[in-house]
Order: C-alpha cells, then structure tokens, then sequence
C-alpha cells in the first residue's frame, strides 16, 4: 500500500503528552528523505469540543465530515489534514496520527480505515509507555537533582551544629544528632561565654526534613545572639521566643532547652521551652530537671520559669529530643521516659552512654527500623577528680608528720584577703615566728587569699577560698584552695619595674611574685576543679 | 575590721605631702589619685607620701603606688616617702620600688634631700 510508508513515518513522531494534560503534536523534523512528511504543531485544549469527540469515537476520523466550533479542527482543516487517527490509551487521548491526502489523490479506501484503526490500537498503549518511560526519567533527573541538593543542605546544616563538644577540663561533654532524614529540625549548640560559662541548647523544630532544616537555620543564630545578650536562661528563652514569634511559619513552633554551666560550681541553671526534660543522674537516684514554658514561636511575651541545680562530681545530665522516646517497635509500642530512665542508670556516660543508648534503641525497633524523628542528645558529667588535693576532715594528720590545726573558709568579697591574714596569724601564734616572720607569712598569706578570689573564683560570693593551717616537727604549712583548677597556671614571674614605670605592662601583676619572695617554699597544685597554692614556713627559720 | 582609705594633702613652699591613712587596696585608687593630683597642684618639685599611719597594703595597692611614681616620673617630679614600718620597706625592697622612691624614717629627713 503506497501510503504505508507515511504513516510509519508519523508514528515514528514524537507524540508527546503535555504536562497539564493537553493533548499535543510535537511533530519531529522530517526526515529530508521523507518528504512526504509534514510536520504540524498543534496543542488541542482539555476544552476543545474535538478532544471529547476523539476520545468518544476511538477510530478513524474523517477530517472533512467534522463540524464542530473546535479551533484545533479548525487548524487542521487549513493544512489540508484529511484523516485523523485519535490515539487513546485508558480513554485519554495522548496522540494524533494525521494524514494529509494520498499521493493518488484517491480517498482513503476501508481497508485503510481499517489499517489505521489496528495500528492506533496497538501504537496507542506503546506510545503511552514510551511516554511513561519518558516522565518517570524527568523525575529520575528531578529526584537526583533535590537529592543532591539535600546532600549539600546536610553539609551546611552540619556546618550549623558545633564541629566538636567543648573540652573543659573537669567535665566530659558528647553529643549525637541524627535526622531522620536528610535534613533534621533538631539541632543542639554550645556557647563558650568569655567569664568561662558555657551555654547549651539543644532545640526540635516540629516536624522534619526542609521545612523544619529552614526554622532550625533561623533558630539557631536568633537563639546564640540573645544568649550573648542576656545572661539568665529565662530572659534568654523569652527575647528568643519575642524574635521568633513574628516569623515562625503557621503550625511550626521549637521546643528548647537552654542551661547555662558554671563549670567551676558546677552550677547549671537552666530554663525550658516545652522541650523533654532532661535528666540528672546524681548518686541518690535520678532528677528532672523540670522548668516551665511555652515553646517557642508560638505566642510572645511569654514567661519562662528559671531553675537551677548543681552538678555534684561524678553527677552527669543527658538532654534529650524526644526521636528516641517516641521511636516504636513492631507491635507499635513506644520507647517512652520510663525505658529512657532505666537506661540511665546504667554506669557510663559520654559517648559511651549515647552508644548504649542507640544499641537499645536498636534492639528495641528491630532491624529495618525507619527512624521516625530526628534523634539528639548532650550529655555533660562533672568528672571525679583523679587526684583531690585535700580531704577536709578536721584535725586529721592527712600525711605523716602533718597535723592540721586550722581549717576555714573565706567569702570571695574585695577585702576579705585580711580576714585570711588574721586567722592564721591568730591560730600560728604559738609557734613562736618573729615578727617579721609573721607579717611575711601575713602578706603570703593575704596574697595567696586575694589570688584565689579574684583569679580563682573570680569574686563570686558563692565559691569560697579554703585555707588549711598544718604544722609538722619543722615546717608550718598553709594551703589555699580555690576553684580555679583546669587551667595552665602563670608562672610567677619577675614584674618589670621599669616597664611599669613606662606604661609598658599593667602595673599589677605582683602577687605571686611577693609570695615566693617571702616565704621559704612555695608549691602550687591543681586538678580539674581546685588549684591550691602551698606555702611552707621553716618553722627554725630564724636559726637559718 | 577593714579600715577604710583616706589621704589628705598638707602643701609647704617646696613640697606637698600626703597623709595616708588606713589600708591600700583597691579601694583607694581614687582618692589616692585625688590627693596626688592636689599635691602636684602646686607644681612641688617633691611629693612625700607619709605611711605612718597605713596598716596594710596589699598588692593591688603596690600597684598604685607604681601608678603614682609613673605620674611623677612622667612630670619630673621627685617622690620620696617615710613612715614605712619594717616590713613594707621590705616589701618595697622585693618589689624595687626604692629603687625609685626614696625611703625615709621621717618627714624632715625626706624633704631636707
């Protein structure tokens, strides 16, 4: 049949289904051999009358019989179409077959008609896979596009989260975070203040994934601005949540737990925003820290109720977001605070109490599990001392020869440095010092005092100076503790008379200096929380 | 217990001097620097600064006095004192300080230099 090869040729066109559903002809180039074929860009509207007649007749249509107020017929008709094949595949119309006349010049015979009607119903299904297969690989490309650039929102959304826990000596930090998708609302920070406190948050935006990734950004930097600004976890949750408020998405709010640690008292106070509630793990069982408050984002000017506790040694707290307590099993039974708090007590804490946790946790959903929400946690335990520099049980030789036979505190208040000097020099009257070897040891001792308030503990009225008066058979002892410990300790150099002189150095700076000039030994010792300062007399020292 | 700072200044025709009294620390950084401003009003070619009456000075107040004898450093001006009990003459000794202040049992003895 002459018009075989025609046909053939426009099957071979690309008939494309248009995305809203239009059915359309997107006519490829001709083939310069073919030149008997036409191409013809038509785009029939959902609501062209020649669309439901198409789909109704399934068969054959003679172009010229046609009347219908129908523009795409309309177009048709003025490029001399004369038959057209509708293709239909689950009654959609998703292609044209057009025939122009035949070379002859003849109509088109029955068995033409009947040609074209077989190979519609065969050309049409394998059309529509073609063009199945065709979409499903626009989406493939779609899909590696969004994963990909959730690959990198995950990179920059880690670049949000601290690179690594603070190291404080006297204290053992970890932290976990793992979205339950690519990107995750939970995020937690660490905030290093310049008087050596250190802020904590741990926050869960509702829901998961983009939308919570994107509050989580804008959380987080509103969060570490006003910590910076305002000093108590309360105030700090109730300006956060003010600044939140007018951008937070509708149905969108962030749970957050902020506690702000005095890592030498061990002091944490802390305030909470409708997060979990952490846990401290003390050696007469287990607290919750519990604080009221309305998440955040929700409705402004919102009080947050502020608490404190201090953290013992060998105490530790775990924060947590709610992914692991509302994780189920197979039989749809949730993990809950109970489970979470048998676990805690388990010995361990840091990294080793998280990868317990998660093991548990494992065990708990059984393989295969989808993690349900983003998990994090923070822990923080206030270490044991490897080696405490005293015990204070009064009057006990604590080494041979040594007996003590003074023990007190001192406030850390400006001049309470002559309270130190007076006690000890009351309580050595009897050892027979001359006199200016008590107003030595007086100044020594005044100075080690007012050393120990102000750079130990940095004249907090809470963290006291500890002073111990030993004597031996030939030595007088005095050792003066504060909570200054953990640090790299200054030498006590030669001051620069000169150089002070000139504006050059502080004209400060003389402590230290003053005590090892004046006393006999001078030793100092520190572990993660005290440094102490000793100072030794000869008690012959005068025969010396 | 603490006895609180004061200075007062007593100006002669050729030197100033101040009358310290009480402890020196950090409390006294002002009117310590008040009082020297007083004395050097006159533009006294020597400051004395009279210790007898200071029972306790600890670095901090050191620090001071190092501050004061920048100042008259800087002005050119000679700064003398007395009045120290043995044990400050130490301290000023182990700090250097009489390197650069002389250190006088009395007034008369300081300003007849």
């Amino acid at each position: 049949m002459e018009n075989n090869e025609t046909i053939m040729t426009r099957i071979r066109q690309s008939l494309q289904r248009h995305p809203n559903g239009q059915a359309s002809q997107a006519v490829a180039q001709p083939a310069p051999q073919l030149p008997m074929v036409q191409t013809l860009d038509l785009d029939i509207a959902p609501n062209d009358p020649l669309t439901a007649y198409l789909v109704s007749v399934a068969g054959v249509v003679e172009v010229e019989r046609l009347n219908l107020d129908s523009p795409a017929l309309k177009r048709l008709k003025e490029n001399e179409v004369k038959l057209i094949v509708p293709l239909v595949s689950q009654g959609e119309l998703i292609g044209l077959l057009n025939l122009g006349s035949r070379r002859s010049e003849q109509d088109y015979s029955t068995d033409d008609h009947r040609l074209l009607n077989t190979l519609a119903t065969q050309a049409a299904p394998a059309l529509r896979v073609a063009q199945l297969v065709q979409q499903q690989q626009v989406e493939a490309r779609q899909r590696e596009r969004i994963e990909q650039e959730l690959r990198v929102a995950r990179v920059i959304q880690e670049t949000l989260l601290p690179k690594e826990v603070p190291s404080l000596p006297g204290w053992r930090m970890a932290a976990y975070w793992q979205p339950a998708r690519a990107v995750s609302g939970d995020f937690y920070d660490f905030i290093v203040f310049p008087d050596g406190k250190l802020g904590i948050v741990e926050a869960d935006v509702t829901d998961k994934g983009v939308p919570a990734a994107l509050v989580m950004a804008t959380s987080r930097t509103i969060l570490r601005t006003v910590a910076e600004q305002y000093v108590f976890p309360g105030q700090v949750l109730e300006q956060a949540n003010n600044l939140l408020c007018p951008t937070m998405p509708p149905n969108m709010f962030v749970t957050c737990l902020y506690a702000l640690l005095d890592p030498a008292s061990g002091l944490v106070r802390y305030a909470n925003a409708g997060h979990t509630i952490p846990y401290q793990r003390t050696p007469g069982g287990m607290l919750e820290l519990r604080a009221r408050g309305m998440p955040l984002g929700l409705m402004p000017e919102m009080d947050y109720e502020e608490k404190e506790t201090t953290l013992a040694l060998g105490d530790n707290v775990v924060i947590y977001s709610d992914g692991m307590v509302e994780a189920h099993n197979p039989q749809g039974e949730m993990f809950g605070f109970k489970h979470l708090r048998e676990m805690l007590n388990i010995p361990g804490c840091g990294d080793e109490l998280i990868q317990c946790l998660l093991a548990d946790l494992k065990d708990f959903t059984g393989p295969g599990w989808e993690q349900e929400d983003d998990v994090t946690f923070v822990t923080l335990e206030r270490l044991l001392p490897s080696s405490v520099p005293y015990t204070l049980d009064v009057g006990e030789a604590r080494d041979e020869g040594w007996e003590t036979i003074a023990e007190f505190s001192i406030p850390s208040q400006l001049g309470n440095e002559t309270q130190a000097m007076e006690e000890v020099a009351a309580c050595v009257q009897s050892l027979g010092l001359s006199e200016t070897r008590m107003e030595r040891l007086k100044t020594a001792v005044a100075e080690a005092t007012m050393n120990g308030m102000e750079h130990g503990n940095h004249y907090q009225p809470d963290k006291p100076v500890l002073i111990v008066v030993d004597v031996s058979a030939s030595q007088l002892r005095i050792e003066v503790t504060d909570y200054g410990g953990g640090k790299e300790l200054p030498e006590a150099e030669t001051p620069d008379l000169e150089a002070k002189l000139e504006g050059l150095q502080s004209p400060r700076g003389w402590g230290l200096f003053l005590i090892k000039n004046l006393v006999d030994e001078m030793r100092v010792h520190t572990d993660a929380v005290h440094h102490t300062l000793e100072i030794i007399f000869y008690l012959n020292g005068d025969q010396l | 217990m603490n006895q609180p700072f004061h200075a007062s200044v007593r100006h002669q025709p050729d030197w100033a001097t101040i009358d310290l009294h009480g402890e020196i620390n950090v409390t006294a950084d002002q009117q310590l620097q008040a009082a020297y401003t007083e004395a050097e009003s006159q533009s006294p070619s020597t400051i004395v600064l009279n210790f007898s009456d200071v029972s306790y000075i600890n670095s901090t107040g050191i620090a001071l006095i190092v501050g004061l004898m920048a100042r008259a450093r800087k002005a050119h001006r000679r700064l003398a004192v007395y009045g120290l009990s043995d044990h400050y003459v130490e301290i000023f000794q182990i700090t250097r300080l009489s390197d650069f202040m002389q250190i006088y049992s009395d007034e008369a003895s300081a300003v007849s230099q």
